[in-house]
């Protein structure tokens, strides 16, 4: 079984599995892992958005 | 001459190495989110199990390759070390002689990427058991 996603969704896919794991081994409690996790995933798929627009602006 | 003080204070912050101090991370890393169930933490260690298992199985359906023991350039002795941090996924990958690639997708390279970071997350989540086996996170 072979399973194509496109670069945005293996993205979101990534951003949304590894936030939830640096959620629960960087945090002490439960709302704080949520909020950090919530955190984490802002921050990839935030960094996605600008990694895409730098390098468009670069080969501009 | 050597201060005690400061040396009775370094020996009362060493923790004790406990048989659940090597258990749980060597469990953890044979199965991800184990060494947290095992330690009566079972929400944490399902969504442990659920994120790195589904990264893993991901990269896998994307025919993502896997990384063997080699002596090669260093990116591929670093693949080869994330890799092995999924444990039982990995050992069953090599076992079944799947993960071979196939350069014709071009997802293939998220897949081995994906593989790469499940196993690096494990090794966090084995961390993050050793941590609460010693006392040091609840």
């Amino acid at each position: 079984m072979t399973i194509t996603l496109n670069h945005f969704s293996a993205a979101l896919v990534f951003s949304i599995f590894a936030s939830i794991v640096f959620g629960i081994t960087h945090r002490d409690n439960t709302r704080d892992m949520v909020r950090y996790g919530l955190y984490c995933f802002a921050m990839f798929l935030g960094g996605v958005f600008v990694a895409g627009w730098a390098m468009w602006l670069l080969r501009r | 001459m050597a201060n005690t003080t400061t040396d009775k204070a370094k020996m009362a912050d060493a923790t004790p190495l406990t048989a659940m101090g090597v258990i749980a991370p060597a469990v953890g890393w044979l199965i991800p989110g184990a060494g947290h169930m095992i330690q009566k933490r079972w929400i944490r260690g399902v969504l442990l199990f659920i994120s790195i298992v589904t990264l893993f199985l991901l990269g896998l359906a994307m025919q993502g390759r896997i990384y063997k023991a080699n002596g090669g350039d260093i990116l591929d002795i670093l693949g080869f070390v994330g890799d092995v941090g999924a444990g039982a996924l990995y050992i069953l990958t090599v076992a079944q002689d799947w993960g071979q690639g196939a350069i014709a997708f071009a997802t293939a390279d998220y897949g081995t990427k994906f593989m790469i970071v499940a196993g690096l997350l494990n090794f966090i989540a084995m961390a993050d058991a050793y941590h609460i086996a010693i006392g040091k996170k609840k």
